[in-house]
C-alpha cells in the first residue's frame, strides 16, 4: 500500500504506467459501448408502458452513474492530495472536473429529450433531474472556484475542500429533494419506475454502465497524461523525452 | 518610541509546552470585537433586512396584489428572499480582515482556528440571521401569510439561517483572498442550500396545512447540527488555503 | 528548551519559477536575521513560510529539533508576526486593537499594560482615538506596541519600519538589539540599513535562485 502511494508521488512513473493502461481501457470502453448499443436499440425488447421511448435509459442511467461516481472521485483525489500532497490526484481532479460536468448534463439533456414522450414536456421538476441539475451546478462551481485562484497550489487546495463539502451534501441533498419531491406530487409516475426490469432489459444496461466507466477512465488517464506534460514541462525528464520525439 | 529601559529587564522566555486555557478568553474577545465591529458600522446590518423588505415588495408588485395568490407562495417567498438577504452579507464576513491584515494574525495564534472561525459566524447570524427572522413576520403579514404559521416562520428562519450562515462561511472562506469573490460566492454556496430552503420552507407550509411542523424543526436541527460539526473545520481549512494567495 | 529554528533545503515555487532553492538556514537565540533582495525575490513568501503560514514549499523546517508538523502550535506561542499590513482595526481604538491581541495570546491582560505598551510607542494621548483617524507610521505602531504587550522570543517582522518618522525607526532598531541581547531572535526584511553590529546575520536571495531542474 505504502509502496503504491510512494510511487504515485512521481509523476514520471505515472506516465509510464499510464501509457500502458490506456489501450486496455479504450478496447474496453469500445467494445462494451457498442455492444451494449446495438444490444440495448435492437434487441432488448420494448416497454410495455412506454414503448421504445425508454430506450433512452441506455444513454441516461450511464451517465448519471458517472456524473455521480465522478464527484465522489473528486473528493477522494482532493482528500488523497491534501493529505499526501500528491500531485497526481489533482491532475486527476483537475481533468476530471469538467467530465463529471459533461456527463451530468448528458443525463439532464437525455432525460428531458425523454420527458417529451413521457410527459410531453422537456422539463419537469422531477426529483431525479432537480438533483442532477443541482449537481451540475456544484460541478460549476468547483471548475470555477479553480479557475479563480492565480496560485495553483491554492486553487487546487480550494477546489479539493469544496468538493469533499460537495460531496458530504450531495446525499442530504438528494433526500431533501426526494422528500420534497414526494409532498408536492405525491401520485406522479417515475419514469425509471422501480419495478423489476427484465434480464433482456438490464443486461445491456449493465454493459454500458461499464462501458462508460471504461471511457471515463480511459479519459481520464489520457487528460491526466497531457497534464503530466504541461506542469511538469521544466522537468527534465519531460525536456528529455521532447528531446527523444524529435 | 522612547527607549525601551523595561525590556531589558523583562526575561525572555521560550515556551516549551503548548499552551494551556485561554481559549475562552480568546472566543470570548473575538465575539466581543466582531459584535463592536458591526455594531459600529449599522448600515451593514440594516442592508440585508432593507435588501429582504424591498425583494418581498417586489413580488406583489411583479405577480399579483391577489391575497389568496400571494398566501400560496408566501412560505418559500419569504425564505428565499431571506436566504439570499443572508447571502448579501457573508462577502465581507472575512473580507475586512483579510484586507487589514488582521486575519494573518488569527490563523498565527495558538488557538484552534475552528473556534476563533466559529465565533465569527455566531456574530454574523446574530446581527443577520435572527434580526431577518424576527422580521419575517411582518412582511409575511404583507404577503398575506395564513394565520398559526407566523411563529413557525421565525423558528425556521431561525435556526436554518444559522445553518446558512456556516455554509456560506466556508464559501467566505474559500474566496475571500479573490479580489472579485462574490458572485463566485453565490454560486458555490447557493446549491449546498437548498436542503435547508426546502425543510424551511416546508415548516411554513406545514404550519400552515396543519401538518407535523416539528419533524421539519427537528430536521433543520439536525441539519444545523451537521453544519456545526464540520463548517467550522472546513471553514479553517479554506482560511488557510486562501491566506496562500 | 531552546530558541532554534532550522530550515532545510527550502524551496519555493511562484508561477513556474523557484523563487529560491536549496535553502538551508539556522537561527538560533540572539540573532538578528535580515532577509534581503530584490523586489519579488521571495523576502516575503520566505518570512511566511518560516512563520508557518505558508504550506506550499518544499524542504523541511524544525522548532527546537522537531519537525514543525508536530510542534506548530508551540512554535506559535513562541512567535510574534508583524505582516505588511499592520493588522489594525480602523473603527477599533489603539487599546481595542491591543486588548484582542492579547485575549488572542491567551491572555485576559490588563488596561494598565496596555497603556504602558501604547505610551511605549509614543501613542500616549491616542489610545481612545479610533485607529482609523490614526496616520499610517501611527496605526504601525500600534501593531509595534504588541513588541512589548505580548513578550514573545521569536519576532519575524516584515519591513516593520514603513511609514515610521526618524526617531521611530532609531528606537525600534535600538528596541530589535535589545531584544536580541536579551536572548531573543529577529527575523527581519527591511529597506532600511541596520546598524552593523556582532548580532546581526543577512539571508540574501534572488539572483541564483531562478534557474529551474529537478
Amino acid at each position: 500500500m505504502w509502496a503504491f502511494i510512494n510511487k504515485l508521488r512521481s509523476p514520471k512513473w505515472f506516465y509510464g504506467i499510464s501509457a500502458r493502461l490506456q489501450p486496455w481501457f479504450w478496447a474496453a470502453a469500445l467494445i462494451l459501448i457498442v455492444t451494449g448499443t446495438i444490444w440495448g436499440l435492437a434487441f432488448a425488447p420494448a416497454d410495455y408502458q412506454q414503448g421504445n421511448s425508454f430506450r433512452i435509459i441506455y444513454v441516461h442511467v450511464p451517465a448519471a452513474f458517472l456524473a455521480q461516481s465522478i464527484f465522489v472521485s473528486l473528493a477522494v483525489t482532493g482528500l488523497v492530495f491534501m493529505v499526501w500532497k500528491i500531485k497526481i490526484a489533482d491532475m486527476a481532479a483537475t481533468v476530471m472536473a469538467p467530465l463529471g460536468a459533461a456527463m451530468t448534463f448528458v443525463a439532464l439533456f437525455s432525460g428531458a429529450v425523454w420527458g417529451v414522450p413521457t410527459w410531453g414536456t422537456w422539463w419537469m421538476w422531477d426529483a431525479r433531474l432537480t438533483s442532477m441539475l443541482i449537481l451540475l451546478f456544484l460541478y460549476l462551481g468547483v471548475i470555477a472556484l479553480r479557475g479563480a485562484f492565480a496560485s495553483r497550489d491554492s486553487a487546487s487546495r480550494a477546489a479539493s475542500v469544496l468538493a469533499m463539502v460537495g460531496v458530504i451534501n450531495i446525499p442530504i441533498i438528494k433526500y431533501s429533494v426526494d422528500w420534497w419531491y414526494t409532498l408536492h406530487q405525491p401520485a406522479t409516475f417515475t419514469v425509471t419506475g422501480r419495478a423489476a426490469m427484465p434480464m433482456e432489459m438490464w443486461l445491456p444496461l449493465l454493459i454500458m454502465v461499464l462501458g462508460f466507466y471504461s471511457f471515463f477512465i480511459a479519459l481520464t488517464l489520457m487528460r491526466t497524461r497531457s497534464e503530466i506534460l504541461r506542469r511538469e514541462s521544466n522537468k527534465r525528464w519531460v525536456r528529455e523525452l521532447a528531446e527523444e520525439a524529435n | 518610541m522612547s527607549a525601551t529601559d523595561g525590556a531589558l529587564t523583562k526575561e525572555i522566555r521560550v515556551a516549551g509546552e503548548e499552551p494551556r486555557g485561554g481559549l475562552a478568553v480568546a472566543v470570548w474577545a473575538t465575539l466581543k470585537r466582531d459584535l463592536m465591529l458591526l455594531l459600529r458600522r449599522r448600515s451593514e446590518v440594516l442592508n440585508p433586512l432593507v435588501f429582504f423588505a424591498i425583494v418581498i415588495t417586489l413580488f406583489p408588485i411583479g405577480i399579483s396584489p391577489d391575497p389568496a395568490l400571494l398566501a400560496a407562495i408566501a412560505p418559500g417567498l419569504l425564505w428565499v428572499a431571506a436566504l439570499l438577504a443572508a447571502l448579501l452579507s457573508l462577502d465581507s464576513l472575512f473580507r475586512a480582515d483579510y484586507d487589514d491584515g488582521s486575519l494573518e494574525q488569527l490563523l498565527l495564534t495558538p488557538q484552534p482556528l475552528a473556534l476563533l472561525a466559529l465565533a465569527k459566524v455566531a456574530v454574523h447570524w446574530l446581527l443577520t440571521g435572527l434580526p431577518l427572522a424576527l422580521m419575517a413576520p411582518v412582511l409575511g403579514l404583507m404577503l398575506a401569510l395564513p394565520a398559526g404559521s407566523y411563529v413557525v416562520l421565525a423558528v425556521s428562519l431561525a435556526l436554518g439561517s444559522a445553518s446558512l450562515s456556516l455554509i456560506g462561511a466556508i464559501g467566505a472562506a474559500l474566496t475571500v483572498g479573490l479580489s472579485r469573490g462574490g458572485v463566485l460566492l453565490s454560486l458555490l454556496v447557493l446549491p449546498l442550500y437548498i436542503p435547508v430552503l426546502i425543510f424551511g420552507a416546508g415548516a411554513v407550509q406545514a404550519a400552515i396545512f396543519g401538518d407535523g411542523v416539528l419533524a421539519h424543526l427537528a430536521i433543520l436541527g439536525a441539519l444545523l447540527a451537521l453544519a456545526l460539526i464540520f463548517a467550522p473545520l472546513a471553514i479553517a481549512a479554506s482560511l488557510r488555503i486562501s491566506i496562500n494567495g | 528548551m531552546s530558541l532554534r529554528l532550522q530550515g532545510q533545503n527550502l524551496a519555493c515555487e511562484r508561477d513556474d519559477r523557484w523563487l529560491f532553492q536549496g535553502l538551508s538556514l539556522d537561527i538560533q537565540a540572539g540573532e538578528i536575521v535580515r532577509v534581503e533582495g530584490p523586489n519579488g525575490s521571495g523576502k516575503t513568501t520566505l518570512l511566511k513560510i518560516l512563520s508557518g503560514q505558508l504550506a506550499d514549499y518544499e524542504g523541511e523546517l524544525f522548532w527546537d529539533g522537531r519537525p514543525m508538523r508536530e510542534a506548530r502550535e508551540i512554535f506559535l506561542s513562541n512567535l510574534l508576526y508583524l505582516g505588511h499590513a499592520p493588522g489594525v482595526k480602523a473603527a477599533l481604538t489603539p487599546l481595542e486593537n491591543l486588548a484582542w491581541y492579547q485575549a488572542l495570546a491567551g491572555q485576559r491582560g490588563g488596561e494598565a499594560a496596555r497603556f504602558a505598551a501604547l505610551e511605549e510607542v509614543g501613542l500616549a494621548g491616542f489610545e481612545d482615538v479610533p485607529a482609523g483617524q490614526l496616520s499610517a507610521g501611527q496605526q504601525r505602531r500600534v501593531a509595534l506596541a504588541r513588541l512589548s504587550l505580548t513578550p514573545r522570543p521569536l519576532w519575524v517582522l516584515d519591513e516593520p519600519f514603513t511609514a515610521i518618522d526618524r526617531d521611530g525607526v532609531a528606537a525600534l532598531e535600538r528596541r530589535l538589539f535589545e531584544h536580541a541581547r536579551a536572548g531573543g531572535c529577529v527575523l527581519v526584511t527591511t529597506h532600511h540599513e541596520l546598524t552593523p553590529c556582532a548580532e546581526l546575520r543577512r539571508i540574501r536571495l534572488g539572483g541564483g535562485g531562478l534557474d529551474v531542474g529537478n
